[in-house]
């Protein structure tokens, strides 16, 4: 139900000002002598910060100095995931160049040579001016090749041309393969035989919980791996 | 004019007394505020005539933040609007998220997980507290209490905080999606808003006790930029600035969305339709919201996040990397979009600052064939000439702040 706002006029001792000055000016010397005398805590989760008597309300952060870590699950700067052999997990299908609002991802996809089947990108460079930082790309990558969970935002530069990002400077971070991967489940004539076999071994079966990445928009990435196992053991598969 | 002065006026041959005395006509100044200025939220110029130190006509130049938003959604899939929708009310993103999803939902007729509503309703509420301490924080710093609008700023960067672990990002959220929301709340989060939510109400109740019964803001605002009922209702107000106004209108109650409906709250109704009552409302409303959060926490159950109909929402990635139903179901939805039935529909949610609607007209493609908005601060803002006719040019900027013009949703 609807309620009346508290709109009462001032009254006398409020009208004559000083009380309520002095009120505030308490209110304010609180935190004032608290910031004084006790020395701001480093902790770059604010919300761990002890708060009260005995400690200071400083709530901020020395910037370059001291920085707070991003979440897990943070957008941040893109990256093509590796696969173990140290090339790019991405086989160009041009999805997440589809899937982007702001069309800040260009490809030019080559054929690996001595595969009938595979591709590769031979050119991939993210505008990381134009990104929009939405996540669509990550998403809508059916290889998880792309992901943002560098932990870092675009880096601050002072020409342009720095801020558009190629294979090279984008191919980083820890490799992953599933089982899944066509190129395990088939011989690649591509990849070496012994590294196909440190592939293999390495690859797993589907991502686990600390892969925030790798989840899709709606699906809890736990439950998913959950799942992936319970069929797993079903089938009698490892 | 004493008599001695008229003697020397008549012996140096001046003005005679008469002339003296009449009054002045003086000439209007014209003064422009904006479009960057220090005072003014977002970029919005006001060329205001001055009647001395009155508001003889004051007129408001926007656009400076224009961007096409209605014709750019054309061109894009259904999906790709919602970062468009990120940048309407940049401080209260996920409502503007949400009301999107409703009103293309509505379209296509799908109901969304238990789970993924409530969701949606406590992404909703924290962002509506975000936006109001922003404004209140704002509205003490124009007044010239620059300690409010930092502790307001603590407050809300605490709950922006906490929307990062949620979505992954502290302003473009980006967090809900058709047929549901893109992600589940982190191990502990839930435990954590709770605390964030404790310190934001001691920041809230602090704030209050500085500014409510201060004379020196009580003097400013009381009485001034007032507007009745029967002009906020005729100007199209929506939101807390028509419920200061006397009207008790909210769409959460009056056509409950999401899970409203199960949840215990009250609106606060004003009585003046000033800038005090504008202020108080968004007390009150804070502290509804905290209530609203608490309750949505005890009562969420587990549950899915989306809808599991391929139609709408990317198959889980399991499916897409191992199966080739999963791909073919992923390929369509990136490439072709959202096949969104063909019709018309109006969605609307009560968004910080007031009724968020968006007109959706679909062919059938996978694009819309156009969105129309109705921006939340649209007619507040238009009504500014007319609230602030014979008003002190000091009054401009706290009346300004207090109808909350968000640049980013009025310019489109």
């Amino acid at each position: 139900m609807a309620y009346q706002l508290d709109n009462r006029p001032l009254d006398l001792r409020e009208r004559f000002y000083f009380p309520e000055v002095i009120r505030g000016i308490g209110t304010l010397a609180g935190h004032f002598l608290r910031n004084l005398f006790f020395s701001r805590d480093a902790n770059p989760d604010i919300l761990a910060r002890p708060r009260g008597l005995g400690y200071s309300d400083n709530v901020t952060l020395q910037y370059p100095e001291e920085k707070a870590p991003y979440p897990p699950g943070y957008r941040g700067l893109h990256r093509l995931v590796p696969r173990e052999d140290g090339s790019p997990r991405c086989v160009a299908c041009y999805m997440c160049a589809t899937a982007c609002p702001a069309q800040c991802i260009y490809i030019e996809a080559a054929e690996v040579p001595g595969d009938p089947i595979e591709k590769y990108p031979a050119k991939f460079v993210i505008d990381e001016l134009r990104c929009v930082v939405c996540g669509f790309c990550v998403e809508a990558c059916p290889k998880d090749a792309i992901r943002m969970d560098t932990g870092e935002h675009a880096p601050p530069s002072l020409e342009r041309v720095h801020q558009l990002l190629d294979e090279k400077a984008l191919l980083r971070g820890p490799a992953v393969s599933y089982l899944s991967d066509p190129w395990l489940r088939r011989p690649a004539p591509s990849i070496p035989a012994e590294a196909l076999a440190a592939m293999t071994a390495s690859a797993r079966p589907y991502p686990d919980a600390s892969d925030e990445y790798a989840q899709t928009p709606g699906f809890s990435v736990k439950a998913l791996a959950a799942e992936a196992r319970e069929r797993a053991e079903r089938a009698g598969t490892p | 004019m004493s008599t001695e002065v008229k003697e020397v006026l008549k012996q140096v041959g001046g003005p005679r007394s008469s002339e003296l005395d009449a009054p002045l006509s003086s000439k209007r100044m014209l003064v422009n505020l904006g479009p960057s200025h220090p005072a003014m939220h977002g970029t919005a110029r006001a060329v205001v005539e001055l009647e001395g130190e009155n508001i003889a006509s004051c007129k408001l130049d926007i656009g400076f933040l224009h961007r096409g938003f209605e014709k750019s959604c054309e061109s894009v899939t259904w999906t790709q609007v919602f970062p468009y929708t990120d940048r309407l009310n940049y401080v209260s993103s996920i409502m503007n998220n949400v009301g999107f999803a409703l009103a293309v939902e509505k379209l296509c007729k799908l109901e969304v997980p238990e789970r993924a509503q409530y969701l949606r309703t406590i992404t909703s509420e924290i962002h509506r507290i975000c936006d109001h301490l922003t404004l209140v924080g704002a509205l003490g710093l124009e007044l010239g209490a620059m300690t409010v609008f930092l502790y307001a700023i603590e407050g809300r960067d605490l709950l922006w905080d906490r929307l990062t672990e949620l979505c992954g990002a502290r302003l473009t959220s980006n967090y809900a999606r058709i047929g549901g929301v893109s992600r589940d709340v982190p191990e502990g989060w839930i435990e954590k808003t709770e605390t964030t939510l404790d310190r934001v109400v001691l920041l809230r109740d602090e704030i209050d006790g500085l500014l409510a019964r201060n004379r020196i803001f009580y003097d400013r605002t009381r009485g001034v930029g007032t507007v009745s009922r029967a002009d906020a209702i005729d100007l199209g107000f929506t939101g807390p600035c028509l419920r200061a106004s006397g009207e008790a209108y909210d769409l959460r109650k009056a056509a409950p969305y999401l899970v409203y409906d199960r949840l215990d709250f009250d609106i606060p109704v004003g009585s003046n339709g000033d800038t005090y009552d504008r202020y108080l409302i968004r007390i009150e409303e804070m502290k509804q919201s905290d209530k609203m959060l608490r309750q949505c926490f005890r009562d969420m159950a587990p549950g899915e996040l989306v809808v599991r109909d391929f139609r709408y929402v990317l198959p889980p990635k399991p499916e897409v990397y191992g199966t080739i139903e999963g791909v073919m179901a992923h390929f369509k939805l990136i490439m072709e979009g959202i096949q969104v039935p063909a019709g018309e529909v109006y969605g609307y949610t009560e968004a910080a600052n007031g009724e968020l609607g968006f007109y959706l007209v679909s062919d059938g493609s996978g694009r819309p064939y156009k969105i129309g908005l109705r921006a939340p601060g649209w007619p507040m803002l238009a009504a500014l000439p007319i609230i602030l006719h014979g008003a002190l040019l000091s009054d401009l900027v706290p009346v300004f702040d207090s109808i909350n013009m968000i640049g980013g949703e009025v310019e489109q």
